[in-house]
């Protein structure tokens, strides 16, 4: 019998290898970076490839405490809603490598009040940031800009960047050395012409980390994973536009679904709410994780946990 | 490995060195003019290799060994509940599709006394998702040091279902497989030392045969499948002896690629996964190429989202889910509550119909014929135009089931307003908001 060799195939790309955060040494006043992409093959394949980096968790947080959450998540932060800082630095406990800040949308929402934020949470948590606005083109652009400025040196991803929305977000990313989050709808050319409009301005594709949307488990995910596998390959394939590592957000999209929000009047087959809603989340992540995601952001403290072991156990 | 025409070709008649053989060459009794012809044809799978008569032996075994599927379809079945898996053909599922999802396994012991109720729980599991009925597929029974034969009569006789038996013992596995008679099962394992034994035993109760080396090794594996083999056993099943995360991922996608891309037949079955009592372990093997798929326990909570991960994975890409068209009523909508128009994608229909349900408002949903596409999709098709939205409304007899005559339309297809108008005489066309997140906000600010 002719021995079987293990079927090794050749990749000509690599993702590019990301830094969120700066350290003191860096002009930023994180304690520590995280470094993402760099891979030459696909996702936890350690036989025929380099996997230098292992995919990264950032827990949102919100600026107020959110109105629209599920009672399971509401009850798992406990009191720490009602205060970005204590949110921020119980995300850290919890075992964040990166914080989430998501601006919600309300009447304070001002420029000043933004930058009184960001302070507040830089000072609370040593991790890098990511901040997102409330997605309303004209306040995002407004706060993102006074986040750019005051953050700066600090190495953020702003966001999100879309198709309708980018130039103001990018412009203010370039002046003030932070990065940017590219979201496109679940298409791989969509997702390549965005990364080139951005990189047109000048943006440096090392600064940009893309965001090809997901669903939730049931509620689409099959387009969120085959899209991701679909850009992966393409970029250890060669193609440079491809190759960023991708952010997605199971977190946000597994929450929102029926399944995670309903707890009452829900067929009994639908087990225990906050298993079945917890599940909901890490089986959204976990899925997108061996797709490629490159960096998943989460919403439950227990999701954290299992999330983070799941990787663990892929890496080592 | 599928063959080309010109290696099929190499195979027929004409290219024998056997005169006898040789001499029919061209002879057109298959119905083609040449052999080279017909070769072409079967490579087309546009004919059958029956229709020459003048193949040798040898060639013809060589032929239809190559027809056959790289990784093979086994089947198990109770009671009329049948589980076909294997037979895939890609990599990932955007190259074509998925085409037979993993089956689900609950593990029961026969040193568990409530192993029928475990059993009888898990065949009486059924959850509706996308107007399907997903259930698991099976129960696997392991021998611990009970009454095996016992305990496999009472799980045969609680659920009705396919049945893994876990054991390597020989004499147990007999006195199973006897309990199990007119169950077809998969019998796990036939190790190095005890395979003779368990190929007997797979072969005489037409059982079949999950193998498994001494440690996760790909030749070892590929040897223990061929002894297996050819001692008789044609459902063979492997268990490449991985239980974590890693080396599953990558020790079952490196024989999926050896099936698929290297037509390697020795490993050329589908695999047999432990995901013990870890749902993430358990979603691995389903999007990363488990065909049984054993838990060890049972608990809705778990098993909902493993069997809607499993419908997502094994969707085909080309055809999405739909939902049946009509009118939906969300909440016990009165008739002056508010009406929306969406699309049957069934993750479009969910979005909207989840966003309602949740908020408690009460609402109609009619729900277009959008040939399965997203909203913006379909316009963009033409699949969600005035006309089609108009005949959705006329022919579900909106207007004499409703105390108003208010539609609301997606926020992504603003444009149609005009033209809905003019095809809807009387009728109000409201914009609502792009995204149904938005809707319960819209539906408590503009609905009064
Ligand atoms: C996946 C996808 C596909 C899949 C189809 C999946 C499917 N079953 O529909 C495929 C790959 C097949 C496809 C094909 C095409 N697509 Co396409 N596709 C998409 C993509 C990436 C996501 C669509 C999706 O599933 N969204 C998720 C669902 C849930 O969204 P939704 O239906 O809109 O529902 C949301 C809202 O509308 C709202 N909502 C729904 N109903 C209601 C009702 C009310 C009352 C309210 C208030 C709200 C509301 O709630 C939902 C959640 O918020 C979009 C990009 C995008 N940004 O949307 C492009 C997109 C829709 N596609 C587009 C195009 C052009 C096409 C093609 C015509 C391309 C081509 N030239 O062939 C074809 C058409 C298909 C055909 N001819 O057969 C364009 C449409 C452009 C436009 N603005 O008109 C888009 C926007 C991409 C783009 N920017 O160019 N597509
Ligand atoms: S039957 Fe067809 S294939 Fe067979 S020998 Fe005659 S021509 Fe060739």
């Amino acid at each position: 019998m002719s021995a079987i060799a293990i079927p090794v195939e050749k990749w000509s790309g690599k993702v590019r290898e990301v830094t969120l955060g700066a350290t003191a040494e860096q002009g930023g006043t994180r304690t520590k970076t995280v470094t993402v992409g760099g891979e030459t093959t696909l996702p936890f394949l350690h036989f025929e490839g380099q996997l230098p980096h292992p995919p990264a968790i950032a827990v949102e947080i919100r600026d107020r405490p959110p109105a629209d959450w599920s009672p399971v998540l509401l009850e798992a932060w406990g009191d720490v809603v009602n205060d970005v800082t204590a949110w921020a630095r119980a995300a850290e406990e919890q075992g964040a490598d990166i914080v989430l800040l998501q601006f919600s949308l309300h009447h304070d929402l001002t420029a000043d009040y933004a930058r009184q934020t960001l302070r507040r949470v830089l000072s609370a948590t040593g991790l890098p940031l990511i901040v997102f606005g409330p997605g309303q083109a004209d306040i995002d652009n407004e706060i993102l800009v006074a986040v750019a400025e005051e953050g700066k040196g600090e190495n953020l991803v702003l966001g999100v960047c879309e198709d309708k929305n980018y130039r103001t977000i990018v412009a203010a990313a370039l002046a003030h050395n932070h990065m940017v989050n590219a979201r496109t709808a679940m298409d791989v050319n969509l997702a390549k012409q965005l990364n080139i409009l951005i990189s047109d301005m000048g943006m440096p594709v090392e600064r940009i980390i893309m965001d090809p949307t997901t669903g939730a488990l049931g509620y689409g995910i099959e387009y969120g994973y085959s899209v991701m596998e679909r850009l992966r390959l393409a970029a250890l394939q060669g193609d440079s536009m491809t190759q960023l590592p991708m952010l997605v957000t199971p977190g946000e999209e597994a929450w929102r679904t029926k399944e995670a929000r309903a707890g009452e009047g829900v067929p009994a087959a639908w087990g225990d709410w906050a298993e079945r809603a917890i599940n909901w989340e890490t089986i959204t992540a976990g899925t997108l994780i061996e797709s490629g995601a490159d960096i998943v952001v989460l919403r439950h403290p227990e999701s954290v946990k299992r999330i983070r072991a799941m990787i663990n156990a892929l890496m080592n | 490995m599928a063959l080309s025409g010109i290696q099929i070709y190499k195979l027929l008649p004409a290219s024998s060195k056997n005169p006898e053989v040789k001499k029919h060459a061209n002879c057109k009794e298959c119905g083609f003019p040449t052999c080279l012809a017909f070769a072409m044809k079967l490579a087309q799978k546009q004919a059958e290799l029956a229709q020459c008569p003048y193949v040798e032996e040898e060639s013809k075994a060589q032929l239809e060994a190559s027809a056959a599927p790289p990784i093979r379809l086994i089947t198990l079945s109770a009671d009329g509940r049948k589980l076909e898996v294997g037979n895939e053909t890609v990599m990932f599922r955007h190259e074509k599709t998925f085409f037979h999802p993993p089956g689900l396994f609950v593990r029961v012991k026969d040193t568990q006394p409530d192993a029928a109720e475990v059993a009888k729980a898990v065949a009486g599991y059924a959850v509706e998702y996308v107007g399907m009925d997903l259930t698991l597929d099976g129960i696997a029974v392991e021998a611990d040091g009970g009454d095996f034969a016992a305990t496999v009569a009472a799980v045969k006789a609680a659920s009705s279902l396919p049945l893994i038996l876990l054991t390597e013992d020989p004499a147990a596995a007999e006195a199973g497989l006897k309990a199990a008679a007119g169950v077809r099962v998969l019998l796990w394992a036939a190790t190095p030392d005890n395979w003779q034994a368990m190929a007997g035993l797979a072969k005489q109760y037409n059982a079949a045969l999950a193998v498994r080396p001494a440690e996760t090794d790909l030749n070892a594996l590929a040897g223990l499948a061929e002894q297996v083999k050819n001692a008789g056993v044609e459902d063979i099943v492997l268990d490449p002896a991985c239980r974590d995360f890693r080396t599953s991922l990558q020790t079952f996608t490196q024989l999926r690629r050896l099936a698929l891309k290297h037509g390697e037949r020795r490993v050329g079955y589908p695999i047999l996964a432990f995901a013990g009592n870890d749902p993430l372990l358990a979603g691995q093997h389903i999007a990363k190429y488990g065909g049984f798929i054993i838990l060890d326990s049972f608990s809705p909570a778990t098993v909902y989202p493993l069997l809607v991960l499993r419908a997502n994975i094994f969707t085909d890409p080309q055809k999405p889910i739909q939902v049946q068209p009509g009118v939906y009523e969300i909440n016990n909508p009165k008739p002056s509550d508010p009406l929306m128009v969406t699309t049957n994608f069934s993750i479009t229909y969910f979005s909207v119909a989840n966003e309602l349900e949740s908020s408690g408002l009460p609402g109609w949903l009619l729900v277009a014929d959008a040939e399965g596409m997203s909203v913006l999709t379909a316009w963009a098709a033409g699949k969600f135009d005035a006309e089609r939205i108009a005949k959705a409304v006329n022919n579900n007899g909106l207007a004499e089931k409703l105390a108003h005559k208010r539609l609301i339309i997606p926020g992504h297809v603003a444009v149609l307003m005009g033209e809905l108008e003019e095809e809807l005489p009387g009728w109000e066309i409201n914009v609502g908001p792009r995204e149904a997140v938005d809707l319960p906000n819209y539906l408590k600010m503009q609905w009064g």
